[in-house]
């Protein structure tokens, strides 16, 4: 045992103080759906979802969730399709750019999301013009707010794997480079790419202050609109997205343990 | 795991049934430099069809540029690289048909043995049953064909290394390009390798280039050897040639152990404690002299000859080798029998036996 380490009895108090930190809010927003409407507790602000009357108040939600599914798709090909070649072709070919390379794909998480947004305002306008305004096309924005958190679990599988070795290997056997991606290296990066793809999608359904600012309506942002008429739907539809994220993390959690692993 | 068990019978084996002549691999005044800093000074290299030329030399002489550039890995910023006389200097890796074996090991990790073995077959179109069976062929070759549904991981480095050459030769290259591929390897395992590359070198009749620091190996597989220093071959040889007549001071230290004496020449001999020893090339006035251990012996009195204590002894199995200081302060190794047990501080006397010996002019 580390005798550095504080005693049992403290990490009993911390764990339990930091866990009620986290459990108070959720409990209370669970009690909170449970409030029955003539009073007492039950799930008929659960089953109500599910009730054709209540259709129509919940549409900007259903809608919003849809959009924002759509956004991770495209957020995730951005981050497999374009910062994953790029951080191949950074590492293999141009080793002198990866400092400079991280500092930008890490600068969007110092910049707070309203700023961002003065400068994609304009940006969209040109978007608007050449590919419509298509709630979709808030994925370019979100493509870079999750360049930080993507690059990072794609770098660890990268620094991982012997990939100059790997893709010489390849070559040496006759893979063309797109072979040599997509057939080597590709799954030996699946770990961080799976990684960074769930990342992303946590992210985007997390998001709001660019979809409102840009008047795009997504899962976080109908919640904001439904909850002026029903504030239970906004309640319980929070609590399932946690529940989602978490389940999320956990996975991430073991994606990159599994890196951890294939490494040592 | 002796070759014997290793290697199939010939009619059987698709890889030996087409074993060829091999091809000429010639380098035309390759130049190299990076970042301004000039790594290869215009290099020029003619290897027969079939022949094992290892490129010998200290880190950072270029050995591995050269055979990177050979490999289409690194472009040459001036000369020509030719594949069985046609210029694949602009040809790119992928196209050259060579094979590689790399000092890490290479196998991809998401692979089972067969399908990093049928790599290079299926990106050439062959289908998956023809791949497959020529997998198991060259994994015959180097006796690891019980070993096709296993994952890297699960071998050691000696079955890796093995594998990777059996993945760099299924697809018959034009030349088979190894960059100090023992050198991961511990001792026993590196020794029993490197002799069946060159017993599977010599039954495929492949064109090889091995490129290593250690003259042992060197010595040991190949039919020349390119000694390499700064850029440059400084000379090439056979391992004999190299050995018995080094042509620079450089290639004589590189090459086998030497002592370095001081002496006189005078045109056709050298003269070394009072010794006349022939000289390889003729030389006048003081010269620094390359002494093998295996040329000097512990002398009687009678002897022309000098004396000497003893540093340190150290026993080599067959042999022991001792390490002495002479009254003019030159550190000399004696090669003799391990019957004879010096110590330290013993007070011996030496002498050289008079073969022909390399000299370079003291500076």
């Amino acid at each position: 045992m580390n005798r550095l380490g504080p005693s049992l009895a403290t990490r009993w108090v911390i764990g339990i103080l930091v866990g009620a930190f986290f459990a108070v809010p959720l409990v209370s927003t669970f009690l909170f759906t449970l409030r029955d409407p003539e009073g007492g507790l039950s799930f008929a602000r659960w089953t109500a979802l599910f009730d054709p009357a209540a259709a129509a108040t919940l549409k900007p939600i259903w809608t919003g969730l849809g959009n924002s599914l759509i956004l991770a798709v495209v957020t995730v090909a951005i981050v497999l399709l374009l910062l994953a070649p790029t951080m191949i072709l950074v590492n293999l070919r141009f080793p002198k750019l990866k400092p400079a390379f991280e500092f930008a794909v890490l600068l969007p998480i110092s910049i707070p999301a309203i700023v961002l947004v003065v400068g994609l305002a304009p940006i969209y306008l040109q978007i608007g013009r050449a590919f419509g305004t298509g709630t979709w096309t808030l994925a370019f924005a979100y493509g870079i707010t999750v360049l930080p958190f993507a690059f990072r679990s794609i770098q660890a599988s990268i620094d991982a794997a012997d990939l100059r070795t790997l893709s010489e290997a390849a070559r040496s056997l006759g893979a063309s480079w797109p072979t040599v991606v997509l057939k080597v290296l590709a799954p030996n990066l699946r770990q961080g790419l799976l990684a960074a793809s769930l990342i992303s999608i946590a992210v985007v359904l997390g998001e709001f202050t660019i979809a409102s600012l840009l008047n795009r309506q997504v899962f976080q942002t109908a919640m904001v609109v439904v909850n002026k008429q029903d504030p239970y739907a906004p309640a319980i539809f929070t609590l399932l997205a946690l529940v989602f994220v978490f389940l999320l993390l956990l996975v991430i959690g073991r994606v990159a343990r599994g890196t951890g692993k294939a490494r040592s | 795991m002796t070759l014997d068990h290793a290697l199939p019978r010939t009619k059987d084996n698709l890889l030996l049934a087409r074993a060829g002549e091999g091809t000429r691999v010639e380098l035309q005044g390759i130049v190299k430099s990076y970042a301004g800093n000039r790594v290869l000074h215009g290099v020029d290299l003619d290897i027969a069809p079939g022949e094992f030329v290892s490129l010998l030399g200290p880190s950072g002489c270029g050995k591995t540029t050269l055979l990177r550039v050979l490999a289409g890995l690194e472009g040459a910023d001036e000369g020509a690289v030719l594949l069985g006389g046609g210029d694949v200097s602009r040809v790119p890796t992928n196209k050259r048909d060579i094979g590689m074996v790399f000092q890490s090991y290479s196998l991809f990790p998401h692979l089972r043995v067969a399908e990093n073995t049928a790599f290079g077959l299926r990106r050439r179109g062959i289908g998956k049953a023809d791949a497959a069976r020529r997998a198991v062929d060259a994994l015959a070759l180097v006796g690891l064909a019980d070993f096709a549904d296993r994952f890297p991981h699960q071998l050691s480095g000696g079955q890796q290394q093995r594998v990777a050459l059996a993945r760099a030769l299924v697809t018959e290259p034009k030349v088979l390009l190894l960059d100090e591929p023992l050198s991961a390897l511990d001792a026993k395992v590196r020794v029993q390798l490197r002799d069946e590359i060159r017993r599977i070198q010599l039954r495929l009749g492949i064109t090889t280039v091995f490129v290593t620091h250690d003259q042992e190996e060197a010595l040991a597989v190949s039919d020349r050897i390119a000694v390499m220093s700064a850029g440059r071959i400084e000379q090439i040889g056979s391992p004999e040639q190299l050995y018995t007549t080094p042509s620079t001071a450089g290639v004589a230290a590189f090459v086998g152990l030497s002592s370095v004496v001081s002496g006189v020449a005078e045109g056709d001999h050298v003269m070394v404690w009072g010794q006349r020893l022939p000289l390889q090339s003729p030389a006048d006035g003081p010269v620094d002299v390359f002494v093998r251990p295996e040329n000097v012996y512990f002398a009687s009195e009678a002897d022309a000859a000098t004396d000497a204590l003893v540093e340190e002894s150290t026993f080599l199995g067959s042999m022991r080798r001792t390490l002495v200081r002479t009254e003019s302060g030159e550190l000399v190794r004696v090669q003799h029998a391990p019957g004879i047990h010096p110590s330290f501080g013993d007070r011996v006397r030496i002498a050289v036996a008079p073969e022909p010996v390399a000299v370079h002019p003291r500076g």
